[in-house]
C-alpha cells in the first residue's frame, strides 16, 4: 500500500491518476481549495477501493503552509512514500502582462508552491531512502511562447528544479517524475477552442499513474508531444520569436 | 468540439446551448437560460429522445464519480454520468455485475434510468428500474429531491423511463448482481421455425439468466435464427475474479479499440443482396446445431462495442432502429409483422429477438412488458422507409403492442398516444423547463 499526498487533488488529471492508485488499495491525503469538490473526490476514491482517504482544505498560495503539508501527510497516513503535485492554474497571458501582481500570484501557485513542497519532501524522502516525487508540469515549459510565457516560465522553473533534484535523489533511490502533458480537455482549458490535439484527462491520468509506478524521469503525454517538443526545441531563436504560438 | 447527435444520426439537431456541469456542487449555480433543456449522456438513444433541437443540452459526462460502494451487499451509488464501461471496471473485480445490461457499455447510469433499459435477463430480472433503490433529481427551480419507492414516489415512477424530462438525475443508487466469475458458459442453438424458437425460450427461461436470439429477417418462409442462452460460471473452476482481472488491472471493462469504422460507408454497402449474404453467412458459420463454450463477459454482452462508431456503416443518411413489443398472446400479430418486414426487403442484419418476462416495469412510461420484442435497423431510404415503419406502427398497435421511444425518430403523435395512454398523467410530472425533440413531436397538439 502506497501512502500518497496529492496537491491540487480536484484537478481533472489528478482525479484520473488517483483512480488507478485507489484500485491498488492505496491511502491518500488530498489537498485542494474547495471542500465540496474534495469530498466528492474522496468519496469516489473510497468507493474504488482506496484503503484510507484523508483531506485538507488549503490555500496553496500560502507557501509556508505548502511545506508543512508533507508533515501533515506523514502524520495523517502514518508515513509518506508518494507525492503528486497537480496544483496549477492557467492564467490569461494578456492580463498577466498588465498586472504584475497577477503574474507573481500565478508564478507562486504554479512554481513556488510546488518547489516549497518539493524541498520539504526531498528531505523526508531522502532520509527514507525510497519513494516517488511527481509533478505535473507542462509542454508549455519547453520554450517561452508569446501566448503563455508566464505559465510556461513557472512550469519551466519546476522542470529545471526537478532535473536537479532527480540527480540528487538518484543516490537515495527516490524517483523524480516530471510529467509534461500537451493540451488536455479539462475544466482548466474549458474556455479554449478544442483542436484535434486535445487529449482526455482519463488518458493523461492513466499515463501519470504508469509513469509514477515505473519511476520514469520525463514523460510527455500523449506520446507524440515528445516529438513536438523536440521540434520546438530545434527551431532557431530568430524564427521562434516570429511565431505567434 | 464534441458533437451532440443520436446513435442513428438522424434527425439532425442543433442546440442553442450546452451546459456541462463538472461537479454536483456546480448545479447550485446552473442557469438554464431561456430555452428548454434536456440531459444528454452518451447519445446512445437512436432517435430524437436524446436531442433537443433549438434548445439546450445538459452534458452529464463529467458527472461520473462514484459516491459509495458497499461491496459486501453490492449497493452502489454514483453520479448519473458514469458510464457502464467505467462502472464495470470497478465492480467486476470485486464480484459484482450490472443487474441489467443493454448491448453496449457506452450508456450512462442516468440514461439507463431515463429509458428504463432492459437486457438479456429481462425474464429473470425485469428492467433496470427494478434495481434502482433511489436517486436524486435536480429540478429547474433549483430544488433537489431524493426519490425512492417510498419518498417522492410519484417522481420516482415518472423518472424511471421518463426520458430525461422530469429533471436532471444527479446520482443513482442501484443494487448490483453477485457473480462468481467474469466468464459465462454460453450455448448457441440453431432454430428453423417460430415454434422451435418458442420451445427454446420456454425450456430455457427457468435455468438461464440470459437469453437472446438473432433472426434472419431477409428470408421468406419459416423463421430461422440462432438462440443463445448463458449463465455466469459458478462452478468453482473459474479463476478468482481478482486474479483474472488484476493482470489487466484498470482495463477490466476495456474492449479492443483498434476496430473502428473510420468513415461513412457508401450506401451500396448495405443493399439487400449484401445483407442477405451476411445473414446467410452468420447462420451457416455455425456448422453444428448446438455449440457450447466459455466466454468473457465483454464479448458476450457487448459484441458491437469492439467496433467503434459502427453506426457509420449506414452512411451519411443514418438509419432508423425499430423496436417493438407485442403481448405473448398476440402471436399471430407478431408473425404478421415479421412477414411484413421480410417482404419489404429493407431490414438490415442486426435483428434481435427476445421474450420479455412477467416482471412489471416500475416506470410509468417504461417500454418493456410481457411479450415478444424485436429490434432491427433500417437504413434510411427516405420516404420508402418511413412508409414501411408507419405500416409497422399500425400492425403493432393492432396487436396491442408498443414501440420503444429510445429508438424512435419518427413515430406519429397518434401512435405514441395509443401505445402510451398514460402520457397525460406523465406530462404533469415533467419539469416545466425541460423538453426534447421527441417529446414535442409525439405530443404535438396537446403536450407541453
Amino acid at each position: 500500500m502506497r501512502r500518497i499526498l496529492i496537491t491540487g487533488a480536484t484537478s481533472a488529471i489528478a482525479q484520473e491518476a488517483a483512480k488507478h492508485f485507489a484500485a491498488d488499495g492505496d491511502a491518500f491525503f488530498l489537498v485542494g481549495r474547495d471542500p465540496d469538490k474534495l469530498a466528492a473526490v474522496a468519496d469516489d476514491l473510497r468507493a474504488r477501493g482506496a484503503n484510507e482517504v484523508a483531506s485538507a482544505v488549503v490555500d496553496l498560495l500560502d507557501l509556508p503552509r505548502c511545506s508543512q503539508l508533507i508533515d501533515d501527510a506523514v502524520e495523517q497516513l502514518g508515513g509518506l512514500d508518494t507525492l503528486l503535485v497537480a496544483q496549477g492554474t492557467l492564467p490569461d497571458q494578456a492580463e498577466c502582462e498588465v498586472d504584475p501582481a497577477l503574474s507573481l500570484r500565478e508564478f507562486s501557485l504554479n512554481a513556488m508552491g510546488p518547489i516549497a513542497l518539493l524541498i520539504r519532501a526531498a528531505a523526508h524522502f531522502e532520509t527514507q531512502g525510497s519513494g516517488c516525487l511527481a509533478v505535473i508540469t507542462s509542454m508549455a515549459g519547453v520554450r517561452g511562447r508569446r501566448s503563455n510565457y508566464v505559465y510556461g516560465a513557472a512550469k519551466a522553473a519546476v522542470s529545471t528544479f526537478l532535473e536537479g533534484l532527480r540527480s540528487r535523489m538518484g543516490d537515495a533511490g527516490v524517483s523524480v517524475v516530471d510529467i509534461r502533458p500537451g493540451f488536455v480537455d479539462t475544466p482548466m482549458t474549458a474556455h479554449l477552442p478544442k483542436k484535434t490535439l486535445f487529449a482526455t484527462a482519463a488518458l493523461v491520468g492513466e499515463r501519470v499513474y504508469q509513469a509514477m509506478v515505473a519511476g520514469d524521469a520525463v514523460v510527455y503525454t500523449p506520446w507524440f508531444w515528445r516529438w513536438i517538443a523536440l521540434v520546438i526545441q530545434l527551431i532557431p531563436r530568430s524564427i521562434f520569436a516570429k511565431l505567434s504560438i | 468540439m464534441p458533437s451532440y447527435q443520436s446513435w442513428g444520426r438522424l434527425p439532425k439537431a442543433t442546440s442553442s446551448a450546452i451546459h456541462s456541469p463538472y461537479w454536483r456542487s456546480d448545479l447550485a449555480e446552473l442557469d438554464l437560460g431561456p430555452s428548454p433543456a434536456l440531459p444528454y449522456g452518451l447519445g446512445r438513444s437512436y432517435g430524437d429522445s436524446c436531442l433537443n433541437d433549438g434548445g439546450a443540452l445538459i452534458d452529464t459526462s463529467n458527472l461520473s464519480r462514484l459516491i459509495h460502494f458497499d461491496s459486501e451487499r453490492g449497493i452502489l451509488r454514483a453520479e448519473a454520468g458514469l458510464s457502464f464501461e467505467q462502472l464495470l471496471a470497478v465492480i467486476v473485480p470485486r464480484g459484482w455485475f450490472l443487474p441489467v445490461s443493454p448491448g453496449t457499455q457506452f450508456v450512462t447510469l442516468g440514461g439507463a434510468v431515463a429509458n428504463d433499459i432492459h437486457g438479456k435477463n429481462h425474464h429473470r430480472a425485469g428492467t433496470f428500474g427494478c434495481h434502482v433503490r433511489r436517486f436524486e433529481l435536480w429540478r429547474s427551480d433549483g430544488s433537489r429531491r431524493e426519490c425512492s419507492p417510498d419518498e417522492n414516489a410519484e417522481l420516482f415512477r415518472a423518472t424511471i423511463g421518463g426520458m430525461g424530462l422530469t429533471g436532471l438525475i444527479t446520482w443513482v443508487e442501484i443494487q448490483l448482481a453477485s457473480i462468481a466469475s467474469p466468464s459465462l458458459q454460453m450455448e448457441r442453438i440453431r432454430f428453423r421455425s417460430f415454434d422451435e424458437y418458442l420451445a427454446l425460450e420456454n425450456e430455457s427461461s427457468a435455468d438461464y439468466e440470459y437469453t437472446v436470439s438473432w433472426v434472419d429477417c431477409m428470408r421468406r418462409g419459416p423463421m430461422r435464427g440462432l438462440f443463445q442462452r448463458a449463465n455466469f460460471k459458478n462452478d468453482g473452476t473459474a479463476p478468482s475474479l481478482r486474479d483474472t482481472i488484476s493482470s489487466k488491472r484498470g482495463s477490466a471493462g476495456k474492449i479492443r479499440r483498434w476496430l473502428r469504422v473510420p468513415f461513412d460507408m457508401p450506401s451500396f454497402a448495405l443493399n439487400s443482396g449484401a445483407v442477405k449474404l451476411f445473414n446467410q453467412s452468420i447462420f451457416q458459420l455455425q456448422r453444428r446445431d448446438r455449440i457450447s463454450r466459455s466466454t468473457d463477459y465483454v464479448p458476450f454482452f457487448y459484441p458491437l462495442d469492439g467496433v467503434r462508431d459502427w453506426n457509420r456503416i449506414y452512411g451519411k443518411r443514418g438509419f432508423y432502429q425499430y423496436q417493438f413489443v407485442v403481448p405473448s398472446e398476440a402471436e399471430d400479430g407478431f408473425r404478421e409483422i415479421l412477414d411484413r418486414i421480410s417482404s419489404s426487403r429493407q431490414g438490415s442484419f442486426l435483428v434481435i429477438l427476445k421474450k420479455f418476462g412477467k416482471i412489471p416495469s416500475p416506470g410509468l412510461m417504461s417500454f418493456p412488458r410481457e411479450g415478444l420484442t424485436l429490434a432491427l435497423d433500417f437504413p434510411n431510404r427516405g420516404q420508402t422507409t418511413l412508409d414501411l415503419l408507419d405500416e409497422l406502427d399500425r400492425l403493432v398497435g393492432r396487436a396491442g403492442g408498443s414501440v420503444y421511444p429510445a429508438k424512435d425518430a419518427r413515430m406519429s403523435a397518434a401512435s405514441f398516444q395509443l401505445y402510451y395512454p398514460q402520457w397525460k398523467e406523465f406530462a404533469r410530472t415533467i419539469d416545466p423547463r425541460f423538453s426534447s425533440s421527441f417529446w414535442r413531436r409525439v405530443t404535438a397538439g396537446g403536450g407541453q
